[in-house]
């Protein structure tokens, strides 16, 4: 699970909280996510799965705690906070692909006005991620015209093109029709064998079975059982989680 | 339409002034707009107040209190003055009058554009690592201005129609302020109104059909 050696942590959260108004939606929080490990997130829907993820590159913030990404707490604002969000890729549930650019500006966006990179080298690099996609014959057409599976594919293009030192994924199959959740599961599969260090909220046990190195099963804003997606799903701990997946698994 | 064709030189000179305003203005205001919608969707809380403060100062006054304010106030009072010339001073003076004051207007065109923007569209920009500035110019403004070109055009024609209130700031050469000395001197005349309107709907027309025609080419589909 470690690559080059290093066995420091590549994300720390220390006892965060996050309040919505009166809502507690994160309720002292620790979890460590290891370099090169797939972790999954489920739970029951409101549980604050999104939330947690979300403020890994604080998209969120939090009212108290710490979070500490690569040995540095997360910045607040500014730069230091761009800097960190740039080595920190994510996927959204509805793509939010940049609607006025055509694939390939959407992949090639980031390398060339964060990392200051080459237009012609980051176009050839955009080519080989949506190579490795499957779209790299749609690279000249617009996100609306690609289906919700291409678009969450590019997405992911987008989120490698900047090399991140970790993806986060916020239910990345929930948007999409039935038949169009397995491309993108692939890719992400795929991923995971790269080694690449994923935080993923989902539903798709398929993919936590296959993929996940570790299960974190969150309700009502707590971290309620971790476990390997092996032993969560054959010998649930918790009454909470085994309540959870009996109404999941037996449709 | 023997008076419109003795004075149409004339009538035709202080049309230029009105369209010579309006190209200034137009520039001026896009601008100015520009930054006053940064300022009103900034982190900032400072900036975020100062720019609601202008809109809602500015919109609400009468433009003919603007540009006299700016005349009277801020060139005869307080000494702005942009040319030794008066007549060359005050269109500069109305100028500026009228681009502050349709900027406001632009203002709001563009933020009901930021509106239609999904939030997803700027999450997604932060997070590849986009810094605010970059996140608005880059991916939020560009899609603002293409949801609002038709109402934007609509502030234009309307920006363009109140150049004809000139004579407020004191410049006195525009095509209405031309008029009004003809019909003093020779009474009214209606081929002479008439020649002006027309004049101005074949400037204002083509914006309509071109900011019209425009926006549906522009639509970003999602």
């Amino acid at each position: 699970m470690t690559e080059n050696g290093d066995v420091t942590p590549l994300v720390q959260l220390e006892n965060v909280n996050k309040h919505f108004g009166a809502l507690h939606v994160l309720k002292n929080i620790n979890l460590t996510v290891s370099r090169g490990e797939v972790l999954v997130v489920i739970g029951p829907s409101g549980g604050g799965k999104s939330t947690l993820c979300r403020t890994m590159n604080r998209l969120e913030t939090i009212n108290d705690g710490k979070i500490i990404f690569d040995g540095q707490v997360l910045p607040a604002e500014g730069k230091g906070l761009a800097r960190l969000r740039s080595e920190v890729g994510m996927v959204f549930q509805s793509f939010n692909l940049f609607a006025h650019k055509t694939i390939r500006e959407n992949v090639t966006l980031g390398p060339v006005k964060v990392r200051g990179i080459a237009k012609a080298t980051a176009d050839k690099r955009a080519m080989e991620l949506l190579e490795r996609v499957g779209i790299a014959a749609q690279a000249d057409k617009y996100p609306a015209q690609l289906s919700g599976g291409q678009q969450q594919r590019v997405a992911i293009a987008r989120a490698l093109a900047m090399d991140p030192k970790m993806i986060l994924f916020d239910e990345p199959t929930s948007a999409l029709d039935p038949e169009m959740v397995q491309e993108v599961l692939d890719v992400m599969i795929g991923l995971a064998r790269d080694g690449m260090t994923m935080v993923v909220v989902t539903h798709e046990m398929g993919f936590a079975r296959r993929a996940a190195n570790r299960v974190v099963f969150m309700a009502d804003g707590q971290i309620v059982e971790e476990n390997t997606p092996d032993e969560f799903f054959t010998n649930a701990q918790t009454d909470r989680a085994r309540d959870f997946l009996s109404k999941i698994l037996t449709h | 339409m023997d008076e419109l064709i003795k004075y149409a030189p004339d009538l035709g000179l202080g049309f230029l002034e009105n369209v010579k305003l309006s190209i200034v203005a137009a520039v001026a205001s896009l601008i100015l707009g520009t930054i006053l919608l940064a300022m009103r969707v900034s982190p900032t809380p400072v900036l975020r107040a100062a720019g609601t403060f202008y809109v809602n100062v500015v919109r609400n006054t009468p433009l003919t209190l603007v540009l006299a304010f700016s005349a009277l106030g801020l060139s005869d009072q307080l000494g702005l003055v942009f040319s030794e010339t008066p007549l060359t001073n005050s269109f500069w003076i109305v100028a500026m009058g009228l681009s502050v004051y349709t900027a406001a207007f632009v203002c709001e065109a563009l933020r009901a554009g930021v509106n239609t923007v999904p939030m997803g569209q700027a999450e997604a920009a932060r997070a590849i690592g986009l810094t605010f500035m970059q996140s608005l110019t880059m991916i939020i403004l560009p899609q603002a201005f293409r949801a609002v070109v038709a109402p934007l055009g609509s502030v234009m024609i309307a920006m363009i129609k109140n150049t004809t209130v000139a004579t407020a700031g004191g410049f006195l050469a525009d095509a209405a302020a031309v008029m009004k000395i003809t019909f003093d001197q020779t009474g009214a005349s209606i081929p002479i109104f008439l020649g002006i309107v027309v004049a101005f709907m074949v400037l204002t027309m083509p914006i309509g059909f071109f900011t019209g025609w425009l926006s549906r080419r522009l639509a970003v589909v999602r």
